[in-house]
């Protein structure tokens, strides 16, 4: 309605963006330590989970909303993923179906609910309010992509050879070792050694000396 | 603040749990700490740099995530159990 917003209207947003700020860090160190003392490894990824999510809307209270994004999808939806992969992979125990029934009992899952509906409800209500972020600090996501693209290209391209490596060595580590056992050659075994007398075995070291 | 509590718990965590799973994952409680200290400095300065090295920061995270949960698979191979401790016998 009015083109030029008050002074009081616009520390008020300020006061509201402090306020959610505070609110997203309790429920991020909250979930936290909530994590670290679960036993169960799926409890503490829930809650983990909940953590990163509360990161990401103190992200959106300090103006960095692409980072915010950014951080819900890798992290909160990549991450976790494998995360969750690989616990379903280590989990292949005889017992695992009452063990699914008594992880769904509600007590289980009421706190990352609880939590994350606290983030839901905080982050709607700042995006109604669209205010953009703490406009003291905010950052626009041009002038971050104008800065990893250009004093920063060095480490971006150092970032992607990373992730490369990183995809190597994950397939690398994750290949099966089937072939193992047919690619250990007889002339690997322990009797070729034997009859080498060493070591080191040459290749038709066993068979008699081949005379003209 | 915020940034040193949360490191200071993936800290602990790391140096109470003897899970494989649950060190990563403090691993990645501490790199989000770090990289929400960048953000909070970049915000404060009103520099675009904080950003930056956060995506960098989450770039090292998801490679370190990767080869960590793929050597945890190796070992859960080798070993049968998921306690660091059990990987005290690896010697050489």
């Amino acid at each position: 309605m009015n083109p030029h917003p008050s002074m009081f209207v616009l520390c008020c947003r300020k006061i509201l963006m402090v306020f959610a700020f505070y609110i997203a860090g309790a429920v991020a160190v909250i979930s936290t330590l909530l994590m670290l003392t679960r036993l169960n490894v799926v409890h503490a990824l829930l809650y983990l989970i909940v953590s990163l999510l509360g990161v990401a809307v103190v992200f959106y209270t300090l103006g960095a909303a692409f980072v915010a994004a950014l951080e819900v999808i890798i992290y909160a939806g990549a991450i976790m993923v494998l995360f969750v992969f690989v616990v379903m992979m280590l989990n292949l125990g005889a017992h695992a179906v009452e063990m699914e029934r008594e992880w769904l009992t509600p007590g289980i899952w009421a706190g990352p609910v609880i939590l994350a509906s606290i983030l839901i409800i905080e982050i709607v209500y700042l995006v109604h309010g669209a205010s953009g972020g703490l406009n003291s600090g905010a950052v626009p996501p041009k002038q971050v992509g104008i800065a990893l693209f250009g004093p920063y290209l060095i480490g971006v391209e150092l970032a992607s050879l990373l992730l490369l490596a990183g995809l190597v060595g994950a397939y690398h580590l994750g290949y099966r070792q089937v072939e193992k056992r047919e690619i250990l050659h007889d002339s690997d075994t322990h009797e070729r050694r034997a009859v080498a007398g060493g070591d080191l075995v040459l290749a038709g070291a066993d068979k008699p000396a081949r005379t003209p | 603040m915020l940034a040193g509590i949360l490191f200071s718990l993936g800290l602990t965590s790391l140096l109470v749990r003897r899970n494989l799973i649950f060190v990563l994952m403090s691993l990645e409680v501490m790199l989000n700490a770090a990289g929400l200290a960048f953000v909070v400095a970049g915000a404060r300065w009103h520099q675009a740099d904080g950003q930056v090295m956060f995506l960098f920061i989450l770039a090292t995270a998801a490679a370190e995530v990767s080869v960590g949960l793929a050597l945890v698979l190796e070992i859960y191979h080798r070993v049968k159990s998921l306690d660091v401790d059990g990987l005290s016998m690896m010697r050489g």
